[in-house]
C-alpha cells in the first residue's frame, strides 16, 4: 500500500467515525465538537487532492467558524446543553430503508461511472489563480455570491434590532 | 512549494520528519515560549512596578519557571464530579496543539540550504490564520465541559471576542499579502527587502499587534480570565499538569503571534551584521517585551467596550486601509 492510500484510509476512518459521533451522540455538545475532527479529516482529503487553498478555507470556515458559532448557539440556548436527548423514535425502519436505498443508488453511481484516468497535470492551484478566475471568467458568480452574503448580513442585523 | 510537490521523499521519510518536527516545535514551545516566558513576564511585570519578582532558585530567580513546572507535574489531577469528562480533558489537547500548529509557517531565518522553515506553504498567511482560530474550539470546550458558571462564561466570552478580533486581523493581513503578492511567508519577508512593511503599512501593523492582543486574551482585552469576576476564566477548574498545558497553549500562541507580526511587519529575519535567527530573536523578544509593558501598564476594558472597539474602530479602519492600499497597488504596479 503507497503512503497516500495509508493515509486516505486513515483520514476516511477519523471522518466516518467522527461523523458517527455527530449523528448518534445523545449529548448535543459532544456532537458539535465532534464535528472539528470530521472536518479535519476533510482538510486531510482536500489536502491529499493537491488543493491547499481550499484546505486552508475548510480550516478557517469549517473547524474555526462553523463550529465555534454552532458551540455558541447551543450554549445561549436555554436548557439546550447538558441534556441527554433520545435519538431514535418510531420512525427508525423507515429512517433505514431510505438510507439502504440512498447507499445503493450511491455505490450503483460511483462503480457504474467511468472514472478518467487520463495522465493530465494539475491545474495552477495557486490562491492566484483562484483569485484571477473569481475576478475572470466567473464574476458574475462571485458577485451572486457576495450580494446573497450582503443580504443574510442586513438580514441578521435586522432580526438582532427588532429585539431591542 | 505546494503541499502537492512536497511530496518528492517516501512517505515514512515525511513521517518521520513530521513527528521530529512537531517534537522539536513543541519542546522549542515549551522551553522558550512557555516556561522562559513566564520567568520574563514575571521580571518585567516586578521591575515595572518596583519590586524583584522570582529571585530565590538559582542565579537571579532563573530556574524558577523550572522548580514551578516539576511542581505542576506533581500535582493532584481533579476532575470536577459533574464536569463532562470527555470533553475536560480532551480540551486541554486542543488549545496547545492549535499554538503549535502556527509555528509551520513561520521562518525563523535563513541558511545556506535556503530559508529556515518547517514548511513554506503557497498558503502560509491563511493558513496562520486558519490555525490561530482552532484554540476557540478549545477554550469553548473547556469552558463549557467545567461545568462551572465562571469558566463557561469565561469560554463565551472567549468565543465572541476571538470572532470579532480575527476579522481586523485577517484584514490586516491581507493588507501585507497584498503588497507582498503572495501568501507564502518567505517571499513577505523576501518583499522586505527595501522597506519594512511596519513603514510602509504602519497602520495595518498597529491593527495586527491590537487584534494579536486580543487573540492571545492578554490584558488590557483579558476579560475571558479577569480575575477580579471569573476566577480564571475557563481553566478555573483544571489543576497541575493540565492547567500548565493552558499556559504552554496561551503563551505559544502570544510567541506565535509576536513572530508572525515580525515576519510579515518587521523584516522577518532581515537585518545587517548580525545572524538571521539571531535577529529574528531580537526582533521577536522586543515585541513580546512591548506585549509584556502593554499588560502591566493598561487596565481591563469592559466587554461592551471591547466589541464595540473591534466592529466600529478596527475594522472599518483594516477596510478603508485595505481599499486604500489596493488603489496604491494599482497605481504602482500596473
Amino acid at each position: 500500500m503507497t503512503g497516500e492510500a495509508i493515509a486516505f484510509y486513515g483520514l476516511a476512518a477519523v471522518i466516518l467515525v467522527s461523523g458517527l459521533v455527530v449523528v448518534s451522540s445523545p449529548n448535543i455538545v459532544h456532537s458539535a465538537v465532534a464535528l472539528v475532527p470530521a472536518f479535519l479529516g476533510i482538510t486531510g482529503i482536500y489536502i491529499l487532492l493537491g488543493a491547499e487553498f481550499v484546505a486552508g478555507i475548510q480550516v478557517l470556515i469549517y473547524a474555526g467558524a462553523i463550529t465555534v458559532l454552532v458551540l455558541f448557539v447551543i450554549m445561549l440556548t436555554e436548557g439546550g446543553t447538558g441534556l441527554r436527548q433520545r435519538q431514535r423514535n418510531e420512525q427508525g425502519p423507515i429512517g433505514a430503508s431510505v438510507a439502504v436505498a440512498i447507499a445503493v443508488l450511491l455505490i450503483a453511481g460511483v462503480t457504474h461511472t467511468t472514472w478518467g484516468r487520463g495522465a493530465g497535470t494539475l491545474p495552477a492551484y495557486t490562491p492566484g489563480a483562484i483569485g484571477q478566475s473569481f475576478l475572470g471568467t466567473n464574476l458574475l458568480v462571485f458577485e451572486g455570491t457576495s450580494l446573497v452574503l450582503l443580504v443574510s448580513l442586513i438580514g441578521a442585523i435586522i432580526i438582532a434590532r427588532k429585539e431591542e | 512549494m505546494g503541499l502537492a510537490e512536497a511530496a518528492a521523499l517516501p512517505w515514512y521519510v515525511e513521517l518521520w520528519r513530521a513527528i521530529a518536527g512537531t517534537v522539536l516545535i513543541f519542546s522549542g514551545v515549551a522551553v522558550v515560549a512557555a516556561m522562559f516566558g513566564v520567568l520574563l513576564e514575571r521580571k518585567i511585570s516586578g521591575w515595572m512596578q518596583s519590586r524583584l519578582g522570582p529571585k530565590h532558585v538559582g542565579p537571579q530567580g532563573l530556574l524558577q519557571t523550572i522548580a514551578d513546572t516539576i511542581k505542576l507535574l506533581q500535582k493532584e489531577n481533579i476532575v470536577p464530579r459533574n464536569a463532562d469528562a470527555t470533553i475536560f480533558a480532551s480540551a486541554v489537547l486542543v488549545v496547545p496543539l492549535a499554538a503549535l500548529l502556527d509555528y509551520v509557517v513561520i521562518p525563523f531565518g535563513t541558511t545556506r540550504w535556503g530559508p529556515l522553515i518547517f514548511r513554506d506553504l503557497n498558503i502560509g498567511v491563511l493558513y496562520f490564520a486558519a490555525t490561530s482560530s482552532l484554540v476557540v474550539v478549545g477554550i469553548l470546550m473547556a469552558g463549557w465541559g467545567s461545568n462551572n458558571k465562571y469558566a463557561l462564561i469565561g469560554g463565551l466570552r472567549s468565543a465572541s471576542q476571538m470572532v470579532s478580533y480575527e476579522i481586523p486581523m485577517g484584514l490586516a493581513l491581507i493588507t501585507v499579502a497584498m503588497l507582498a503578492g503572495s501568501l507564502s511567508t518567505v517571499k513577505i519577508v523576501d518583499a522586505q527587502a527595501g522597506w519594512w512593511y511596519a513603514v510602509e503599512q504602519p497602520l495595518a501593523f498597529l491593527i495586527f499587534l491590537i487584534a494579536a492582543v486580543a487573540e492571545v486574551n492578554r490584558v488590557p482585552f483579558d476579560l475571558v480570565e479577569a480575575e477580579s469576576e471569573l476566577v480564571a476564566g475557563y481553566f478555573s477548574e483544571y489543576t497541575g499538569m493540565r492547567f500548565a498545558l493552558f499556559q504552554l497553549g496561551e503563551y505559544g500562541e502570544m510567541f506565535a503571534m509576536a513572530a508572525m507580526a515580525v515576519t510579515l511587519f518587521l523584516g522577518g529575519w532581515r537585518g545587517p551584521v548580525l545572524p538571521p535567527v539571531l535577529w529574528f530573536v531580537i526582533k521577536l523578544y522586543a515585541l513580546i517585551f512591548v506585549f509584556m509593558w502593554v499588560r502591566w501598564t493598561y487596565p481591563r476594558f469592559r466587554i461592551d467596550q471591547l466589541l464595540n472597539f473591534a466592529w466600529k474602530v478596527l475594522i472599518p479602519v483594516g477596510l478603508l486601509n485595505l481599499v486604500v492600499t489596493a488603489f496604491f497597488v494599482m497605481v504602482v504596479h500596473r
